[in-house]
Parts: C-alpha cells; sequence; structure tokens
C-alpha cells in the first residue's frame, strides 16, 4: 500500500518553485537587490553580503576581518557597545555580523512599524564603527580563547590539516580566526584597513524577503548601504588551486573516538559536470541515511554514527569533502570503506539510485522556500555565485538532465582514491600515516 | 505536575468554541486548530501555505526520565529502532522513501518526550502520515537490525559525549543536579547500561507506551485543517489506545541541605569555566507565571553580550570573558536554572566566581533596572513576530509543551504571560533561584586546581551552608 502510495506520488514531483517571484530592484543610488515581497507578516529580513569575507585579510593581518566583523556590532557613532545593542533592542530588531571564507554576511530583521529607524542603527555600524580600545581588548580576548579551544577540539584540528595540505598559501589554508599571536598585534588601525578591504559597495549582494515594496527597498538599500566606499582597497583573492595529494595523515590525540577528515579534487559551479556531480555526491554521502556511505558504515555494520559527504564550493576554490568519526578499534576499517565506496562510484549507479536521487534533489529545492529569513539568504547567495534571477525556475531541470553517464563520467574523473586525502585525529588502532 | 490524562470536555469540540471559550488571555491563532481524535490522539494543526511544505511531527509523551533504574538508554534506543521497519516498511524504508520524495526526516529523544518528524512537501502528506501511523501501531524489530543499531547508539555516545570533555562534566553536573529524580540520568544512557540492553527492552518498552493517547500530532505548513483532520482521522483513526494512559509520576528531589560543588579537570579543555545549576519551577498548565518570571530573570541577567546585567558588570569589566543564564521552562518536573561563567586568561577562576557572587548579590539588592525589563519585553514582542516565519518552530511549540503537560492553551497563552511580568515578579523568581544554597557548582578546568577552588575563594555576602565535596 505504502509503495503503491509511492509510485502515484512520483509522478507530481515536477514541483517548480512557481511560486516565487524575484524583483529585480535597483536603488535611487545604482544598489542592487533581489527582493521576494510578501506583506504576510510585519517585518522584513535582508541578507546582506560582501563578496572575499575573511579571505581579504591582507598578508600578516591574518584574523583582522573577523576581528573587525565581531567588533561592528560593539558600538557606532555616538553610541558605545552597551548603547549601540540596547538601541537595536528598543526597537525590537535583529542584527547580526558574521565572516567565512567567502563572505562577510549580514543578517537584518526589522519590525515593519519601524524599519527606518532600525536601518540606521545598521549603516552606523557599517560606516561608523567605533572599535574602542576597551571592546577591541574584550573580542580580542574571546576570539583567543576560540582560537585556544579549537586547539583542542579533534573535529577542529582535523579540519584545519586537511585546509593546510589543501590551500597551500591561499588564506583558505589558514583559520580565519588568525593565531593567537596574529591577533594580539592586531591595532584599530588595522581594524579600520581590514574594514576598507571589505566593506565596500562593489563588493555587496542583497538578497530581501518580506513586508516591503521595490519602490520601499531602494530607498532603504541607500540608507543602509549608501554611505559605504563606492570601492574596496583591495582585489578579491587569487582562486585556489588545490594541493592535496592522496594519502593519510594521522594525528596522535587521546580519545576513544578518531574524527576522520577526507576529501580529494572538487567542481566549479560553472562547470558542465556540475550538476552530473552534485547527483554523485547525493548517492555517495550527501543522502542522510540513504546514501552508500551510510548504508555501509553505520546501517550495515554500525561503525559511526554518521558519515557524509558535501561538494565544498567555494567562490575561490573548491574540493570534495566527507567526515566522521568512529571508534579506534573500527576507524580502519571505516576508511576501507570510505576507500572503497569512493572508488566504486566510477563503476557507475543505478538506475534506482539515480531516478531516487533526482527525486529527492528536486523535491527538496522547492521546500527551502519556507520564510523570509531563508528566502533572502537563497537570493544573496544565488547573486554572490553569479546565477540568473531566473535560476530557480531552471534548477530542476538541470537535475533531471543528469544521466547515469554523466555520473560515472564525473566520478570517474574527479572521484580517484588515489587523490583522496584523509586525516585522523585519534588513536586509530593499524592506521598509520603515509607520508 | 502530573500530565493530564484525557480531557473529555475537549475532545469533541471544535477549536473554534476552544478558541472563544476557554481562552483566558490569548486567543486561539487564527491558523491554529486543536481536536483529539477519538482514540485519544491529541492533534494540532497550524496553517501555513506561503510555500508547499509540510511539517509532520508525532510526539510520544514518553522520555528518558521514565525508564526504570538500570534500563538507561532505553527510550533513546528505541528512538533508533522505530526507523528498522513494520510488515509494511523494510528497515530503513521510512527514511528512504521521505528522502526519495524530496524530503527529510529525524527523530529526537528528551527525558519528557520521544519525537519523529519529516518535513516533505505538502502533496507528500499522506504518505508519510500513512508510514507514521503505521510504526505507531506495527513496529518490526528483527534479530538482525537490534545488535547492529545497539553499537550505533554506542557510537552515538562515544562521539557526543565520551570523547567531549564538556559533555562528561556535564553528564556529572546533572546526575548531582539530580540526585533522586530521573532526571539526572543520561537521556542518551550510560554505557554500561547502554550494552545490556536487549531487543526484548525496546520490544516491551514500545508495547508500553507507543500508544495514540500519548502521544501528540502536529501538523504545520501548507495544508487546511480540515484535510489535516480527514488525514488524521483516516490513518491514525484506527489504531486503538493501548488502555489507560499512566500518569507520569517519577520520584522527586527531596530539599536540598547543602551547596555542592564538583571540579574535573582534562587536557583536552582549552578554557576553564564554571556553571552553577540550581533548582527551578517549571511551566505548569494554568500555573506558568513564575516560570516567565524565571525566563525573563534569565534574559535580563545573560540574555545578550552588550546589555545583560552579567555582561555590564562582569564582561565589559573585563572580570569575566564570558558570562551567561540561561533557564527552559519546557519541562515536566521542576528543571534547572544555570549561571555560567570563563574567566578571562590568567585569571583565578575563584576570583572571577567571588565576581560573579558579587553581581549576584548586587542584583538581589538593587532590584530590576526598569530600562532592562522594557527592553526585555520588546524583544518578547518582537519574537513573537518573527516565530511566524518559521512554521517548523511553531510546530515544535505546540509539539514540545503538549508532551511537557501543558495544555494548547498555555502555549497560546505564554508570550503574553511574559509580557505580563513585573519586575516585583521577577526578584521574587530571583530569590528563588539566585539565594538559594542548594545548587551544585562545576568547574571543568584544563588543569587540577592546587587547592579545591571552594577554599581559596574568599568569604560571601550571604550566609552559606557546608558544602559537600564530589570529586567529577
Amino acid at each position: 500500500m505504502i509503495r503503491a502510495a509511492i509510485a502515484t506520488v512520483l509522478t507530481l514531483l515536477a514541483l517548480p518553485a512557481h511560486a516565487i517571484e524575484i524583483q529585480d530592484v535597483t536603488s535611487p543610488k545604482g544598489i542592487k537587490a533581489w527582493l521576494v515581497q510578501d506583506d504576510s507578516i510585519p517585518f522584513v529580513a535582508l541578507d546582506i553580503q560582501f563578496k572575499g569575507g575573511a579571505s581579504m585579510d591582507a598578508p600578516e593581518k591574518r584574523g583582522a576581518i573577523n576581528l573587525m566583523t565581531a567588533l561592528l556590532e560593539e558600538g557606532a557613532g555616538k553610541r558605545d557597545s552597551t548603547q549601540f545593542a540596547q538601541a537595536v533592542e528598543d526597537l525590537g530588531a535583529r542584527i547580526s555580523f558574521d565572516a567565512d571564507d567567502d563572505t562577510l554576511s549580514v543578517g537584518f530583521r526589522a519590525l515593519s512599524e519601524n524599519r527606518d529607524e532600525a536601518a540606521d542603527l545598521l549603516a552606523l555600524a557599517l560606516t561608523q564603527p567605533r572599535f574602542d580600545e576597551s571592546a577591541v581588548q574584550r573580542v580580542r580576548a574571546q576570539v583567543q580563547a576560540v582560537i585556544r579551544s579549537e586547539a583542542t577540539d579533534p573535529n577542529s584540528i582535523a579540519a584545519k590539516e586537511l585546509a593546510r595540505q589543501a590551500w597551500s598559501d591561499h588564506p583558505y589554508a589558514t583559520s580565519l580566526n588568525g593565531t593567537e599571536e596574529s591577533v594580539a598585534k592586531l591595532t584599530r588601525q588595522d581594524l579600520v584597513a581590514a574594514k576598507n578591504r571589505v566593506l565596500a559597495r562593489d563588493r555587496v549582494v542583497v538578497g530581501a524577503a518580506g513586508d516591503i515594496s521595490p519602490e520601499e527597498l531602494g530607498p532603504l538599500l541607500d540608507r543602509i548601504l549608501g554611505g559605504l566606499p563606492e570601492a574596496a582597497t583591495a582585489p578579491l583573492p587569487d582562486k585556489a588551486e588545490l594541493q592535496l595529494s592522496g594519502g593519510t595523515t594521522v594525528i596522535d590525540w587521546d580519545s576513544p573516538q578518531t574524527v576522520v577528515s577526507f576529501a580529494g579534487p572538487g567542481i566549479a559551479i560553472d562547470d558542465p559536470d556540475y550538476f552530473a556531480a552534485f547527483v554523485a555526491n547525493h548517492i555517495l554521502g550527501g543522502g542522510g541515511f540513504s546514501s552508500r556511505l551510510m548504508t555501509e558504515v553505520r546501517e550495515k555494520r554500525g561503525l559511526t554514527y554518521g558519515v557524509g559527504t558535501a561538494l565544498a564550493t567555494g567562490l575561490f576554490g573548491q574540493s570534495w569533502q566527507g567526515g566522521m568519526a568512529g571508534g579506534n578499534d573500527t576507524t580502519g576499517q571505516a576508511v576501507d570503506l570510505i576507500r572503497q565506496e569512493w572508488a566504486g562510484m566510477a563503476e557507475g549507479v543505478t538506475e534506482k539510485e539515480l531516478t531516487d536521487a533526482k527525486t529527492y534533489l528536486t523535491g527538496e529545492y522547492p521546500l527551502r522556500f519556507d520564510g523570509n529569513g531563508r528566502i533572502a539568504s537563497i537570493l544573496a547567495g544565488m547573486q554572490l555565485i553569479g546565477f540568473p534571477i531566473d535560476y530557480i525556475n531552471t534548477r530542476n531541470d538541470k537535475v533531471e538532465a543528469v544521466t547515469a553517464e554523466d555520473v560515472a563520467r564525473v566520478s570517474k574523473r574527479l572521484l580517484d582514491p588515489a587523490q583522496l586525502r584523509f586525516v585522523l585525529v585519534g588513536r586509530p588502532e593499524g592506521v598509520e600515516s603515509t607520508d | 505536575m502530573r500530565r493530564p490524562t484525557i480531557r473529555p470536555t475537549l475532545m469533541l469540540s471544535s477549536a473554534l468554541v476552544l478558541g472563544s471559550a476557554l481562552s483566558a488571555l490569548a486567543q486561539m491563532p487564527e491558523d491554529v486548530t486543536h481536536f483529539t481524535l477519538p482514540n485519544g490522539l491529541e492533534t494540532v494543526v497550524i496553517q501555513d501555505d506561503r510555500a508547499p511544505v509540510v511539517v509532520q511531527m508525532v510526539w510520544y509523551r514518553i522520555g528518558a526520565a521514565d525508564e526504570v533504574p538500570g534500563k538507561s538508554g532505553i527510550a533513546h534506543y528505541l528512538e533508533h529502532l522505530m526507523f528498522k521497519g513494520t510488515d509494511k516498511l523494510a528497515p530503513g524504508e521510512l527514511s528512504k522513501t521521505v528522502t526519495a520524495n524530496g524530503g527529510s526526516d529525524n527523530a529526537f529523544t528528551s527525558w519528557d518526550y520521544t519525537a519523529y518528524f519529516q518535513r516533505i512537501a505538502s502533496d507528500r502528506l499522506p504518505l508519510v502520515m500513512e508510514m507514521e501511523a503505521d510504526r505507531m501501531a506495527n513496529l518490526k524489530i528483527s534479530d538482525d537490525d537490534w545488535m547492529a543499531e545497539r553499537q550505533v547508539v554506542l557510537a552515538e555516545r562515544a562521539q557526543r559525549i565520551d570523547s567531549d570533555p564538556a559533555a562528561l562534566f556535564a553528564e556529572e553536573m546533572n546526575a548531582i543536579v539530580y540526585d533522586n529524580h530521573p532526571y539526572g540520568r543520561p537521556i542518551i544512557g550510560w554505557r554500561n547500561e547502554i550494552a545490556d540492553l536487549t531487543r526484548q527492552d525496546a520490544i516491551d518498552w514500545y508495547e508500553t507506551h507507543y500508544s495514540p493517547n500519548e502521544a501528540i500530532l502536529v501538523i504545520a505548513g501548507d495544508v487546511t485543517p480540515e484535510e489535516a483532520r480527514r488525514l488524521a482521522e483516516e490513518n491514525y483513526g484506527p489504531i486503538p489506545a493501548k488502555g489507560e494512559a499512566e500518569p507520569r509520576i517519577r520520584p522527586q528531589e527531596p530539599t536540598k541541605q547543602t551547596a555542592r560543588r564538583i571540579s574535573m579537570s582534562d587536557p583536552r579543555v582549552a578554557q576553564p569555566r564554571m556553571t552553577r545549576s540550581v533548582l527551578a519551577t517549571e511551566r505548569n498548565p494554568g500555573d506558568q507565571k513564575q516560570a516567565a518570571a524565571l525566563t525573563v530573570l534569565a534574559d535580563l541577567l545573560g540574555g545578550s553580550p552588550q546589555t545583560s546585567v552579567l555582561a555590564r558588570e562582569l564582561m565589559l569589566t573585563g572580570k569575566a570573558l564570558w558570562a551567561g543564564a540561561s533557564y527552559d521552562g519546557l519541562s515536566l518536573d521542576p528543571t534547572e536554572f544555570t549561571l555560567s561563567l570563563v574567566p578571562p586568561q590568567g585569571t583565578e577562576p575563584a576570583k572571577a566566581e567571588a565576581a560573579l557572587d558579587e553581581v549576584i548579590a548586587k542584583f538581589l539588592k538593587d532590584g530590576v533596572d526598569p530600562e532592562d525589563l522594557e527592553r526585555v519585553k520588546t524583544r518578547v514582542r518582537a519574537a513573537q513576530v518573527y516565530a511566524q516565519d518559521s512554521a517548523h518552530a511553531r510546530a515544535y511549540d505546540y509539539g514540545q509543551g503538549l508532551a511537557t503537560g501543558l495544555s494548547v492553551e498555555d502555549v497560546n497563552d505564554w508570550p503574553d504571560i511574559l509580557a505580563a511580568v513585573t519586575a516585583d515578579d521577577v526578584m521574587d523568581a530571583a530569590r528563588e533561584v539566585l539565594a538559594d544554597g542548594g545548587g551544585v557548582t562545576g568547574w571543568l578546568t584544563p588543569e587540577p586546581p592546587a587547592e579545591p577552588a571552594a577554599k581559596s575563594a574568599p568569604p560571601k555576602s550571604d550566609p552559606e551552608p557546608a558544602k559537600a565535596e564530589v570529586q567529577g
């Protein structure tokens, strides 16, 4: 009966995200945004992203952009840290800042009743952050505490080692937090310089969703971003070439478990085989409980609580990554299984695997658009990558067009176990570094 | 507080009548419908048609705190085994079917409940309801699956708890905060007891507790209440209740005679930190005022790294790297109010703790700043607006509330009760949890302390009961 139900619904699956109408808005000062207008809840969500993110750190100033970003909410204009946060709270607004390897992102939610006042506070934070000495000292100490914590966290240790091997002298190779020493040396002047390297109108994309019209959004964009410099003071980083070699790195760590991170060559988002790789990843390790890796390592053998893979496609470089954790006594067996499944993809996938993967990937897509906050993020992300505004309507067709041959071809090209690097943090029995 | 069993007056009423007749404070939101099937399955429907998505959640009113001693972890282990199939569904087929239809699914276990959910395109709702209803009544645990799954649970414990000193420390803290109530046992179970759980234990647990009259169904998203009701009746209606739901009476905590301290050190800890927990009143049906005051108190003390009392007095002054307060009233039995503290690099833990004690003593003496209270309330009001943006989160609020003994009306009333909290209410709540000597203070440090932190701490302004040392 249940299987019968599945058979009937499968035919209905070509759900386009037809309900989503994206408007292309340009402000009086020429700032662009994509908007999905929906007045059912009286607030607006903006996702504002500045390309480059923490990878815009100047040489010798690693950690400056991360620290600067954390300080944007610590006082601006005439308001100190507490006064600024109080002003935001008085409006019931939410403003957040975050930096990652690709972007500096600003989350903004404001009630319709006081949207302009909230926008003025955000503008103040972006254009006149104070970087008060007391705030710098306090936040610097917090960042240094994070750095120390990561140094004793096996997941961070594994991720950092893999990044170090993968990206050589590109910013991707080191932690955006910097080191305790590099952060200790940062001055207020460094923070101002860091801000000017990344917060500029030529680097920004904006996604907006909620209770606002295009006519209202234009002036709001100018209100928030109009005071920023026209251009950033440094060019975007070069594309990074993956430097990984195949093999195994074991880092000794006293724990009952071994944390395993692994990576091999990835694929650019504009590569003709990107969607084939996207489908292949789902079958190999992206698809939760139904993936090949979860089936072999968890479901059949109970060797882990979870194992997964992802296409790590960044703005400046890409890899194909995965991770798991398992007992020290069985990690060797799990690693062998991962290597075997990694290689096995080149031998092809079954029609059922292909169909199931495509049904999931196309069916899941429209589910992402359920809320102003999520829609604003998706719209910003699309612009960041450079997708056309009608991408939402064509994306599922690209998934549907992938054939079993495409999956085998891209797997053969990229999923080469000889190029797969494992980093193991723990005391895995019978596994040793190969170099 | 005991879980009310079946409320006959509510059973046959329509949501409309409920909304107007029973809501003393808040009206039933227009998009929320509430009804109970004749077999006792309480159902909440939240309509949100902004996207073609729906979430189904089934919450069982059974959790780790309902386990018998010696069988810790059985509630969570059964949660894993619920994915192992029925007569109609092969092991893993439910998740695979959901995935193949573009959806996602998972489950979670707490002390008070075990819940299962799927998020999927709204035209697929009948499919997931059919499968969820099927495993409510017809679970099969084959000989092939139960031992491998026990290994998975042990691997989960190893990953989440055993290899993380902070998690081990939290487990020890918990065992001391609750030395009589089963909240003192870890949800996932003690390792030695998980290793001895059997297929029969799981079957017994399922047979005893998985019944429509011990469950709550929440459907949220792009579905009309009429359609949701029809599907609920069709899929869950035929499942008979397994007898009367038993009241959930658990051993309660006795009055504490002493404050207690623990310390644990582990070289993998980068940053010393302190946690202080004290038992606190939870949200109870028709009686949520004290819990609301505690919620506001936690927010005033530690809700913001720039504006809260602890932030201004400790973080901005350099006396703490980080300080916070937390409280969650959604709990069947009394819960805890917790203060946390991370000293600045190079500051003696005892000195940082003394600074925290001073701030708390000062707060108890000076009372609430009215502007602070006003800001917290503005945040609460705004949060209500933003909360409308996620049907999934709203489903969670109703499910968790009902699973911890509240009514739909209690859940609806909560924002208004929060908004009505006065400065006096907050200070009453503060005296309940901050002036009490029965708390547990724990330090997690990289190195064993040269001498017990308690002895090097300067005398406090409040008289203190004797301390019992318990090494973690």
